[in-house]
């Protein structure tokens, strides 16, 4: 059963979010210290940012300490335990109730004796509760650990594997005996060499909760450390981390389909090691648990097996090897071959595990979380999410190292060293990897004859009836397949979807269309697969799996694709397979008319079944038979239907799955396909399309080109949905079902879909069957002449007899007649047409009816007035840049004037509207951070981080550069003509507890703000809110996603997202279950229309509400859907002049709008008996289920919508956030520069600064911008001198007129936001090791700086200076990724770069000292290109900065440079790019220099 | 970009296809359009519709043509194409490409500050070159349900009626109380608006189609209802309204005083040579039209062409505004003056305080 279905509400428990701080020491001389521990509390203490508390401040999400089993301490305690090796240590969480507790101990005992095992000692383990919060003591286990030794005694690894299976053992039969029981068991750990202490606890808790881990006898030399950051921790002991191997910060994107697999590969599982002993193991692991536990299950198996731990980890989360040109062929043999056994486990990553001896540590492929370590003198380990998590004097230090993208770390306790990368693939690589693959490995391509276009094979007749029985639509060719075959692009669409639901559309939907993409928010970030492409694979394996815990020449005798879109003869070549002994069988999967459907799946898996055991390893799903007298089975449940069957038999590891399908040819089809078990498909219907097109089109020779045109669009967009939920290859794209299901109800998707999200519970097999007999009669009877063949459709354009749309000429006509005139009847027309769907079904909100008792109504006049109601009213943030300039205005004037408030949008904002009635008071914080400088944030009321957009979760945008004119890009510092880029995600958020930082950084920048969160509605957005309370920001938006403007492709637009009602109700719901909801607010946006769309909204539990697209229907919209093409014809969404002109909207237009809509809502609350808002804000007990008329007579559940969370918690905002700003170094900083600020005195500090000491010199910033605005101060009037280890943010924002130093080292995201001040960071002179060669500051630096300098004497982490538009910085080497989608400024590297430098680079410049020549190959060259540095005015600005590096920061680097400079001069390599370069020039031949001017030399600054 | 021709608005005036030089047309009962139109221009003038999101044009299409997928094919100068989608939702296009005041284009999304795309002259283009080509045959279905259908009207609403019915394979008689097929089309149309050929060799199709066809029957007069319902599966009424709007006021039984369909009906029957009885001439005498509408417009033309010494065109309406009051927004039928066109030479008299009795009885009032 889904776990969902026995919920009562939207809130799963068990849908956890976390991510943390990790920590790792180690005595590399495998000396065991009392000391280590003590040095890991304060490690603790100094992460304990990373974790967050519920809603009490005592209450942690969980910390804990993985250390070598202390057997001196046990030894003393334990009588009869043997010596180190001859036993293993249980740590035990054990129920609270004596009797469980009795017969678990019993269970114990019983099991121990089955596996072999005496038990010799149960210990309680003393705890002290004291200082426990609410939550956790409520939950609070009894703990007790557990000493067992073997009945005869045994080989330590022999020992080893027992415990593993004792462990098994135990926990399986506990399960089976507390099975319907809320009490928790479970084993921390259960090891030989190694123990875990942790619990529901923070950081500084650990220490005084386990009294044992302070004694003297408790010794160890390495422990693994770890602070949690969780969305919900109601009873999450067990939740903590250390688990039994493994620390992780991070979230795995794919872990539905790589439990699954694990499911399937169970099966076949055997080891010599384990013998029957396997058995008992399974599950290895299961479902309801976090994706940590269930990796480290896995990692366990592995290890138990036999597998070195860096081996292990590197099969389940290899690095990108796919397109990496510098990778070592034998490196990538291996990764190859082990490809063929298992998928990657993908999503942000750092893990450490420990085998008790070793330390491994990994960083997922794309580096998206941080590792920084050192090593001392006295050969200790310090390895943490940040530096400077335990004090060491510089002197001490010897190195220091940041983990890579997708490298592998290991730390030897025995061997007493660091082993290096090279080191372990040594061991790992071997010659017959690569041999295996040449002899047994099938390539599809070398198969192949040709790549012909399929035959036109069909009538035209009859194609259209093949067309209607797949369920095509003219809309679909016209406006997808056809755009797709012409472009090789997904198409563009406009102003989001106001369609109904596929499960309350009145039409037949392909099961398609019940299925949402999932997508990253928060807790994991979306990849950029344009800019980052080389992380990203479409290539695969299709085939027999074998054995995980083997490895032969067998395991890779399987079948190499390039693309899971296959093409005529690849599909021939499959189909005629029989090479090596893979053999290919087909598995019809029509069915004879009058069949029941259900019957025919269960004959179809029976076939397949028959066909892999009889030995066939691919299986070919065809629906070519499809006829008059043979019905498809929707190709959806074929897949589904079978790939579940397959996992429940053990099957599905045998044999790959081929679709050749007539249904699917939109991307989101082919998604879908894939995400449920598909392992390739061959649309042929889609290309019999294509060909028949080209034919009418007379462009018959184009043919083959449209079709490989068709399949790059395909192909581009799958790569772009999997990048949405930051999955980066085919490979663990596969099923991972991510997706949520509306609308179908659970019996069904547990058959067919099991483990997916399903809601609105409504449609089941009958329903599908009763359609598709439908679609395939109608499909097949007469034609009559004259009509067309195929349905309109009307899913993205309105038709008159297509899709109901909310926006038709009718609403849009009647609104604007009603604002332009105040005539109140026309807008009760277009409210009508969207209030009542009894029999027009169009949204959730249409299902559902108001509790209205009349006695309980209050006359009109209590209610209060619309203008207590307008201060809850928003309109959406739509940036000025997709919205003309007095589109943008005029929303902005009008929500002034009445109170409300609108956005700014990702475009920023023009400096001259500031304190004007024009100006928007929230301010919005986007991925691009397009004219995010302090004297913007200062300005706001609000701050919206917007973390995803309603028509495009999980993407990024592009403003083309016909739209960058005079204004916007100035607005946002750039240059005309040159298109702007946003990625897709906010390099500073690639988890939840980055979010609260970037909170805190905002708040910082201006404390007088509200910081707010806008997520978009998607299974467990509740989840990510109740991550987004904890991260202390002040209020959560939940958008809809029907809404937004602007240009997103129209898979997007139609697929990706959920309606607000989902999210809203869910978000509520998880919010008071947690007791977090008096913290946030929340306001619901996306597709608000009318007053009762808002007391919906209030009574789900939204205070504010948001109008986007009915706002600018006021000012004129009339849905085009041409934003993206910059046509709008009135004036609404271009930056074309001839158009602006025409625009239409007044103020008024706004006004009268909102205040029809407030009349309305006072009208429903007079009836309901409300008097304000406040008190109707989350009373779903006033709403109910509505009667309406399903077209179709489907029934829906609304039940988990409207379930009311019992809670004691207010349905509301109560209570401010504490957003911890008092005890700031800040203060002091402003109080020391009081007289620079107040009187321009230039002002001098010194100070030291430890990596808790986040977004220093942000609030000095904030002070200082507020008093003097833009302008800042003059240059070095405020100059702080800091030592130490600097936290995150370090001078972010940091405005003109202050200058940071540091000597020490920073962590991530130096200079974030940098709006025109210095900062410099240089290695402390004592440090014992070269600068160059070291890392000094984190990721991300410099991220979205507007101006000002930076110079740092060492390496820069990956992603330095992404998104910078005008800052200069000098520094010593970088990691991946530098400068991406840069757009101004200057940077100078003095060293190496790493890979993909310059993705995405449309403006500005940057140098690089190429010493080796090595550079040119690590230069991304899409966009920029590398040229010979020559030229005045270049000598003259990247010497001015090398010598201002020098003076500041006394880089040994820059004085070499310096001293031999016409020699190192040579050695520079310029890169520009292309599209700056010829603006540049154009301005040049117009006698204008846009270039960047030398910054003020540090000398005479000092001087003066 | 992913669109089709968003910006074709902006490179391509309007230039609808034009109608003959009301000079020389006045002489004739010849079609006052323009004969021949360009196929390039028309191309473009498709390009300039933006195949928008909400079409309004379609909204406020009667019929709802599926307009901008015809325009964009035209623009890609695939004929054939868009006279399968324009035949789609119309069954006799040249029926409305020539008379339909084109309630389009008012509602057409570039109307809302510009001017509209020219969609029915593209009608009337694809049309007109779908007959050129060929391409308009007969399409008798490929079974017989065996089912009888009768339709009672010859006019475009009871030939589609009849083409739909019969395609979908029921025998189909269609029933008309004239002497010809076509109703409007045929007698209350002026020529000079819409050439009976155009009728003629639809009536052809449908015959070539299977369509039987009984003039001269009226029924409830010269058949009973009742029997239709005995020999037939289903009776289909398209009749139309019949019944005219009388004006009763003092002096409304005075001579020379008829209704617009009469006077329009004899003067098409005079133009086909039929017989007339009570012929009524305009010729020289002093007319008054009440009404201002396209039917009062057709009997201006008509008796400007008939040789009247004056003709004067009296509405309800105050004089509508040039252009769209508040009241009447976009995409709503625009109240305002100067459409439709085919009128240019009337006079007109505007007043609100009509009805006034009818007093001088020399007039012929129409």
């Amino acid at each position: 059963m889904n776990q969902q279905e026995t919920l009562p509400g939207l809130y799963d428990p068990s849908v956890v979010r976390a991510a943390c701080g990790v920590g790792v020491l180690v005595d590399l001389n495998g000396t065991k210290s009392h000391q280590l521990i003590e040095d890991g509390f304060r490690v603790l203490v100094n992460i304990d940012h990373r974790g967050a508390r519920g809603s009490e401040e005592k209450t942690g999400d969980g910390t804990g300490m993985l250390l070598q089993k202390p057997h001196e301490f046990f030894a003393a305690r334990v009588k009869g335990l043997g010596d180190f090796d001859s036993y293993g240590v249980g740590q035990l969480f054990m129920p609270r109730d004596y009797g469980l507790r009795l017969a678990l101990e019993d269970l114990i005992k019983k099991a121990a004796h089955s596996e072999g095992f005496r038990v010799v000692a149960l210990r309680d383990v003393p705890t002290n509760n004291a200082d426990l919060g609410r939550s956790a003591l409520q939950t609070e286990p009894v703990i007790k650990q557990v000493f067992v030794e073997p009945l005869a005694s045994l080989e330590p690894a022999r020992l080893d594997t027992k415990l593993y299976v004792l462990r098994r053992v135990i926990e399986n039969r506990a399960k089976a005996l507390l099975a319907g029981s809320a009490e928790l068991f479970y084993v921390c750990s259960l090891d030989r060499r190694k123990i875990v202490f942790k619990g529901l606890l923070s950081c500084p808790q650990l220490e005084g909760y386990f009294p044992d881990l302070s004694n003297p006898l408790v010794k160890t030399s390495l422990v693994l450390l770890h602070s949690r950051f969780s969305t919900n921790t109601l009873g999450a002991w067990h939740l903590a981390h250390p688990y039994r191997n493994t620390v992780h910060n991070g979230e795995i994107n794919t872990l539905r389909g790589n439990l699954n697999r694990m499911k399937t590969r169970e099966a076949v599982i055997a080891s010599e090691l384990f013998g029957d002993d396997i058995e008992k193991i399974k599950p290895v692991t299961s479902e309801g648990m976090s994706d940590t536990a269930v990796f480290d299950n896995v990692l366990e198996l592995l290890l138990e097996a036999g597998r070195e731990l860096p081996h292990a980890l590197r099969m389940l989360i290899p690095e990108a090897w796919h397109k990496d040109k510098f990778m070592e062929p034998r490196r990538r043999e291996f990764y190859d071959y082990f490809s063929t056994i298992i998928e990657p486990w993908d999503g942000p990553a750092l893990v450490a595990v420990t085998d008790g001896y070793r330390v491994a540590a990994v960083l997922d492929r794309n580096g998206l979380r941080p590792c920084r370590y050192c090593v001392t003198k006295a050969n200790k380990l310090v390895m943490a999410s940040e530096t400077g998590v335990l004090a060491i004097p510089p002197e001490e230090v010897v190195m220091r190292g940041r983990l890579k993208p997708g490298e592998i770390f290991l730390a030897d306790t025995l061997e007493r060293r660091i082993v290096p990368e090279r080191e372990i693939f040594e061991t790992l690589t071997k010659d017959h990897y690569g041999q295996w693959l040449k002899e047994n490995r099938v390539r599809l391509r070398e198969m192949e004859d040709g790549d012909e276009p399929p035959a036109l094979d069909i009538e035209s007749r009859d194609l259209a009836r093949y067309q209607g029985v797949f369920g095509y639509t003219t809309e679909l060719l016209r406006d997808l397949v056809e755009p797709m075959s012409e472009q090789g692009k997904d198409p563009i669409g406009a102003m989001g979807n106001d369609a109904p639901l596929a499960v309350l559309s009145a039409r037949n939907k392909p099961l398609f269309n019940y299925f949402q993409q999932l997508f990253a928010q928060v807790s994991n970030p979306p990849l950029d697969y344009m800019r980052e492409e080389l992380v990203t694979s479409l290539e695969s394996h299709v085939g027999r799996q074998h054995n995980l815990l083997d490895e032969t020449a067998e395991h890779c005798r399987q079948v190499f694709i390039d693309s899971p879109i296959l093409t005529a003869s690849a599909i021939a070549a499959i189909r005629r397979l029989d090479k090596n002994g893979i053999r290919s069988a087909q598995v019809d999967i029509t069915y004879p008319a009058g069949m029941p459907l259900a019957d025919a799946i269960e004959e179809m898996r029976g076939r397949a079944a028959e066909a892999i055991l009889g030995g066939a390893e691919i299986l070919i799903l065809s629906d070519r038979g499809a006829s008059e007298e043979r019905i498809p089975v929707p190709s959806l449940l074929a897949v589904g239907a079978l790939h579940h069957y397959l996992i429940r038999r053990g099957l599905r590891t045998r044999a790959g799955l081929v679709l050749e399908s007539g249904q699917p040819c939109g991307v989101h089809h082919f998604c879908t396909l894939i995400g449920y078990g598909a392992d390739a498909v061959y649309p042929w219907l889609a290309y019999e399309s294509i060909v028949r097109m080209m034919k009418e089109r007379l462009q018959v020779p184009e043919t083959k080109k449209a079709l490989a045109r068709y399949r790059k669009a395909v192909e581009g967009g799958i790569l772009k949905v999997m990048s949405k939920m930051g999955i980066s290859t085919l490979e663990s794209y596969k099923g991972a079902q991510v997706f949520e299901a509306i609308g179908l109800n659970f019996d069904f998707v547990r058959e067919y879909f099991q483990g997916t999200t399903a809601h609105i519970p409504s449609v089941g097999l009958d329903q599908i069957e009763r359609e598709l007999i439908e679609t395939h009669e109608r499909a097949f009877s007469d034609k009559i002449a004259g009509s067309l063949p195929l349905e309109q459709g009307g899913e993205f354009s309105w038709r008159r007899d297509g899709e109901i749309h909310q926006w038709n000429p009718f609403t849009v006509g009647k609104l604007q007649h009603a604002v332009r005139t105040g005539d109140g009847n026309s807008y009760r027309d277009f409210a009508e047409y969207i209030n009542d769907q009894q029999e027009r079904l169009q949204t959730l909100r249409g299902l559902v009816d108001f509790d209205i008792d009349p006695a309980g109504s209050i006359p009109l006049e209590e209610v209060e007035p619309c203008e207590a109601i307008f201060k809850r009213f928003s309109t959406g943030s739509m940036s000025f840049g997709s919205l003309s300039r007095e589109a943008h205005e005029t929303l902005a004037i009008a929500m002034n004037r009445l109170g409300g408030k609108s956005g700014t949008g990702e475009g920023g904002e023009q400096v001259e509207r500031f304190g004007t009635e024009r100006e928007c008071s929230m301010k919005q914080v986007a991925s691009g951070r397009f004219g995010v400088t302090m004297n913007y944030l200062v300005h706001a009321k609000q701050i919206e981080i917007k973390m995803a957009q309603g028509s495009k979760p999980g993407e990024g945008g592009e403003l083309p550069g016909a739209k960058v004119d005079e204004t916007i890009a100035e607005v946002r510092f750039t240059i005309p003509g040159v298109g702007l880029i946003s990625p897709p995600p906010h390099h500073d958020i690639y988890s939840i507890e980055d979010l609260a930082q970037l909170i805190h950084d905002l708040k910082c920048a201006n404390p007088a703000a509200e910081i707010h969160v806008k997520l978009v509605s998607v299974a467990n957005v509740g989840t990510i809110a109740a991550g987004v309370a904890k991260a202390r920001a002040d209020a959560v938006l939940i958008a809809g996603d029907s809404g937004g403007t602007g240009a997103s492709v129209k898979t997007s637009i139609k697929s990706a997202g959920s309606a607000w009602e989902l999210g809203l109700a869910e978000t509520q719901q998880v919010l008071l279950a947690n007791n977090l909801r008096s913290r946030i607010r929340v306001r619901a946006d996306g597709g608000l229309k009318t007053g009762r769309d808002v007391v919906v909204a209030a009574l789900l539990g939204a205070e504010e509400y948001g109008f986007g697209t009915a706002a600018l229907v006021a000012v004129g919209c009339i849905m085009l859907r041409k934003c993206h093409c910059n046509t709008c014809s009135v004036g609404v969404a271009t930056q074309d002049p001839r158009l602006r002109a025409k625009f239409p909207g007044k103020v008024e237009h706004v006004i009268n709008y909102m205040r029809f809509v407030a009349e309305e809502v006072r009208e429903l609350m007079a009836a309901l008996g409300y008097r304000t808002v406040e008190e109707m804000v989350g009373r779903v007990d006033r709403l109910r289920a509505r009667e309406v008329r399903h077209p179709k007579g489907t029934r829906l559940d609304l039940s988990q919508l409207l379930y009311r969370q019992p809670s004691e918690d207010t349905p509301r905002k109560t209570k401010e956030q504490n957003h911890k700003l008092q005890s700031k170094i800040d203060h002091k900083l402003i109080e020391f520069a009081r007289p620079a600020i107040e009187r321009g005195e230039a002002v001098r500090v010194s100070m030291p600064l430890r990596n808790r000491d986040r977004t220093a010199g942000t609030m000095l910033s904030s002070a200082v911008t507020r008093k003097h605005g833009a302008a800042g101060l003059p240059d070095d009037a405020i100059v702080i001198n800091f030592t130490g280890s600097a936290g995150q943010s370090f001078g972010a924002f940091l405005c003109r007129g202050i200058t940071l130093h540091l000597e020490g080292e920073a962590n991530d995201y130096v200079g974030k936001g940098l709006s025109g001040g210095r900062i410099t960071v240089r290695k402390p002179a004592a440090a014992g090791y070269e600068a160059a060669a070291n890392i000094l500051i984190g990721n991300v630096a410099l991220y979205g700086a507007t101006g000002g300098e930076a110079y740092f004497n060492g390496i820069g982490g990956e992603r330095f200076a992404v998104r910078n538009s005008g800052a200069i910085a000098v520094v010593e080497g970088i990691g991946d990724h530098g400068c991406e989608y840069m757009t101004g400024g200057a940077v100078v590297i003095l060293g190496k770069t790493g890979k993909n430098f310059g993705a995405g680079m449309s403006g500005g410049e940057a140098f690089i000292y190429d010493q080796d020549g090595s550079f040119r190959p690590r230069l991304n060259t899409e966009m920029a290109r590398a040229e010979e540095f020559a030229g005045e005015r270049d000598t003259a600005l990247v010497k001015r900065m090398i010598e201002n590096h020098y003076s500041y920061t006394g880089s040994a680097r820059a004085k070499q440079i310096l001293d031999t400079w016409t020699e190192s001069a040579k050695k520079f390599v310029k890169v520009i790019p292309e599209a700056y370069a010829k603006a540049v020039a154009r301005y040049m031949s117009e006698g204008k220099d846009v270039r960047l001017n030398p910054p003020p030399k540090a000398e005479e600054l000092r001087a003066a | 970009m992913s669109e089709n021709h968003p910006d074709g608005f902006l490179k391509h005036p309007r230039e609808a296809i034009a109608y003959r030089d009301p000079a020389a047309r006045i002489g004739d009962y010849k079609e006052v359009y323009q004969e021949t139109w360009e196929e390039k221009r028309l191309a473009a003038q498709g390009a300039r519709c933006m195949d928008c999101g909400v079409p309004t044009c379609m909204g406020g299409c009667p019929i709802g043509n599926i307009i901008p997928e015809w325009n964009d094919l035209v623009s890609r100068n695939q004929w054939l194409e868009a006279l399968e989608r324009l035949h789609a939702t119309n069954n006799f296009p040249e029926f409305t490409g020539y008379t339909c005041p084109a309630p389009c284009e008012p509602a057409c999304t570039l109307a809302y500050n510009d001017s509209p795309v020219a969609i029915k002259s593209i009608e009337r283009a694809i049309v007109d070159r779908g007959w050129d080509e060929g391409w308009i045959v007969p399409e008798p279905p490929a079974r017989r349900t065996g089912r009888k259908v009768a339709v009672v009207g010859s006019g475009p609403a009871g030939l589609a009626a009849a083409q739909q019915l019969n395609r979908a394979g029921h025998e189909v008689t269609v029933f008309e109380r004239d002497d010809e097929i076509g109703g409007l089309m045929t007698y209350g149309i002026p020529d000079f608006k819409f050439a009976k050929f155009r009728v003629a060799r639809r009536v052809d199709q449908l015959s070539r189609e299977g369509v039987a066809f009984r003039t001269n029957v009226e029924v409830g007069r010269t058949m009973p209802l009742q029997t239709l319902r005995d020999e037939f599966d289903a009776v289909c009424l398209a009749i139309g309204a019949q019944q005219p709007r009388d004006v009763p006021m003092p002096g409304r039984d005075m001579g020379g005083i008829v209704f617009a369909m009469d006077y329009l009906v004899k003067e098409n029957r005079r133009q086909a040579g039929k017989e007339i009885s009570d012929p009524v001439s305009a010729k020289g005498r002093n007319v008054v039209v009440l009404g201002g509408g396209d039917t009062g417009a057709d009997c201006v033309a008509t008796a400007h062409r008939q040789g009247a010494k004056q003709v004067v065109q009296i509405s309800i309406n105050t004089k509508a505004p040039p252009e769209r009051n508040s009241g009447n927004p976009w995409p709503e039928w625009p109240l305002i003056s100067g459409r439709p066109t085919p009128r240019k030479r009337a006079a007109r008299r505007n007043s609100a305080s009509i009805p006034s009795p009818f007093s001088t009885p020399t007039a012929m009032a129409m």
